[in-house]
């Protein structure tokens, strides 16, 4: 089974505190600490544990710039058989259909069975995955949180729905599925690993190498514009205890048990 | 502005409570509008479920195909390509049957789509002015969308409240003829109910809830310590789920349980809008996040800025010495 994974290098909330820039638009972006986007790697892994058992390669692709490199690098030391960069100006500003879009024209001058992306990365688009999968015309499946491998070119996947139910499908290959968190446990990657693919050359294709009209990609040819940040007018929001720990703690204990939370 | 359809999720006859919240976003972006609901499905259930939805929409388009018994994206989206006229408007809640649909209806339809809608601050002519929110709802943004060939919008549930106004006596339309051939890829065999767990979230007046912040899965025995101390149960956000710290059936949120508790304590919890919508009942908040801009603090009764694997452990020996005192 050849597996392509599409993956993106974000942000991570969890180390970050998002601030707003001084001019009030755009967030301040110079000191953030960026990652693989977490359900990208949790593809990734299920992309490997596919492979090991079905046999066939696992290809990890980014559409982005220079800097980007580093997660196809951590990729590939998780396993990952090949790393693609895709690269172009021309690419810059585009939403997700342009995103996908571009990717649509690296799959078509190959062949893979399965795509796999994210559920979604920090700008919660949860987006591109069911948009390739129209532009191909195969079949997609979206917050997919186990996948079975069936005789017969179909696989069995589950989705995640309300109240922590699961609903099964049969999907025929090749298809695109968005994969949910949690759905494995991915493996860690040591600095060793990192380190044995570090010098591995990374394929990089702009818009004239895949024939993508540019055009249609980019700022150019996007329909959907972010205009800036903003920090939303709040409401009320939540009172702020303050003091010692200890004064806040008493004054915490003293609510909880006004609310009935403590008897 | 284009004609504004609202596609209708519903389950065994009953609509989704997000109906009436797609009809006030339509309004949001037009106020003259007359959205159409349009709802797909099979047999009485659907039925009820259009013949319920004429108080709020004045037209409702019925489409009855038994292959659309269950609701199976990839076959609903052939079928609204058919019926849709090019260049409206389509309104689809945004939960997962949403995600499942809009990003490749609105590919069928070359429209825009731009998805988790929170809010409609303007119309300049095609261009629609959107609100939404980033990095897990650290920060929002406006977004421009380009409607001039149509667009797909998925809507946060609950962030639209209902029109309250004088009951509409809408029209069902029967489009079930115009669907045509309906075939997919993918093919819907069951749905398997989320085991029971070994403590019954939904069952607790006290929730100590856990999130990314308790870092480790030895630590979750700190939050246990404190839910013994209060006689409460500990629950947690989806990140501890997905790292296997806690079992499936202790995650609160729209993938997991909806609880009811009197007071709710979440520790360590960002706050994303899939976690808050599973706490109903209007709790007492406490929020504990050493992030002061953790958006649950917008949401919290009560906020402490603290690294709750210092703070948990010094309010469970505070509230023992309290309780040995007061024996």
């Amino acid at each position: 089974m050849e597996i392509l994974v599409c993956v993106r290098r974000v942000p991570d909330t969890s180390e970050n505190e998002i601030q707003l820039n001084s001019a009030g638009n755009e967030i301040e972006r110079d000191d953030l600490v960026y990652s693989i986007n977490e359900p990208d790697n949790y593809a990734v892994e299920e992309a490997l544990q596919i492979a090991a058992k079905a046999g066939g390669s696992v290809t990890v692709v980014t559409v982005g710039g220079d800097d980007d490199e580093e997660v196809l690098r951590r990729e590939m030391a998780m396993g990952a058989n090949h790393g693609v960069l895709i690269s172009d100006e021309a690419f810059n500003g585009s939403d997700g259909k342009g995103i996908a879009t571009i990717l649509k024209a690296f799959v078509q001058k190959g062949h893979y069975d399965l795509i796999l992306t994210g559920i979604q990365a920090e700008d919660g688009g949860a987006q591109v995955g069911g948009m390739l999968a129209a532009l191909l015309d195969y079949p997609f499946a979206s917050l997919v949180n186990s996948i079975a491998v069936l005789d017969g070119g179909k696989l069995k996947v589950s989705r995640e729905i309300e109240g922590g139910n699961r609903e099964m499908n049969e999907i025929d290959l090749p298809c695109v599925l968005s994969i949910q968190t949690g759905i494995n446990e991915p493996r860690y990657v040591g600095m060793r690993g990192i380190r044995q693919v570090a010098s591995v050359e990374i394929p990089t294709f702009g818009a004239s190498d895949l024939g993508v009209d540019a055009g249609a990609v980019g700022e150019a040819g996007a329909k959907v514009k972010r205009v800036d940040y903003f920090v939303p007018a709040l409401g009320k929001g939540a009172e702020i205890l303050q003091g010692s720990r200890e004064e806040i703690i008493d004054k915490l204990i003293e609510l909880m048990k006004a609310k009935g939370g403590l008897n | 502005m284009a004609r504004i359809f609202a596609y209708i999720v519903h389950k065994s006859g009953v609509s989704d409570d997000s109906a009436a919240e797609l009809a006030a976003a339509a309004r949001k972006i037009d106020g003259n509008a007359s959205p159409v609901a349009v709802v797909t499905g099979w047999g009485t259930d659907l039925d009820a479920v259009c013949e319920s939805l004429r108080t709020s929409y004045g037209e409702v388009w019925k489409v009855a195909n038994q292959a659309l018994a269950y609701p199976n994206a990839e076959l609903v989206r052939k079928a609204l390509v058919n019926i849709l006229p090019h260049g409206c408007v389509v309104l689809v809640p945004h939960a997962h049957f949403g995600i499942d649909l809009s990003p490749g209806l609105s590919i069928k339809m070359n429209a825009a789509f731009v998805s988790d809608v929170l809010g409609i601050e303007g119309v300049d002519g095609a261009y629609l002015k959107l609100v939404r929110q980033e990095f897990g709802g650290q920060i929002s943004a406006h977004v421009r969308c380009d409607t001039s060939s149509g667009a797909v919008l998925n809507v946060r549930p609950g962030a639209f409240k209902p029109n309250e106004g004088a009951p509409l006596n809408g029209v069902v339309v029967d489009k079930s003829a115009d669907v045509g051939a309906l075939t997919a890829g993918r093919c819907y065999l069951e749905t398997v109910v989320a085991e029971a767990g070994d403590v019954d979230i939904t069952k607790h007046a006290v929730l100590v809830s856990v999130g990314r912040g308790i870092q480790e899965k030895d630590n979750i025995a700190i939050a246990q310590e404190l839910a013994d101390t209060l006689g409460a149960a500990v629950s947690c956000s989806r990140p501890v789920v997905d790292a296997k710290w806690l079992p499936k059936s202790r995650q609160v949120g729209s993938s997991g349980q909806t609880v009811k508790p009197k007071v709710y304590m979440a520790c360590g919890i960002s706050g994303s809008f899939q976690h808050l919508a599973g706490i109903k009942g209007n709790p007492f908040i406490v929020a504990i996040n050493k992030n002061p801009k953790a958006p649950f603090f917008q949401v919290a009764d009560v906020g402490i800025v603290a690294d709750i694997l210092e703070f948990l452990p010094e309010l469970t020996n505070k509230i023992r010495e309290t309780k040995g005192v007061s024996v």
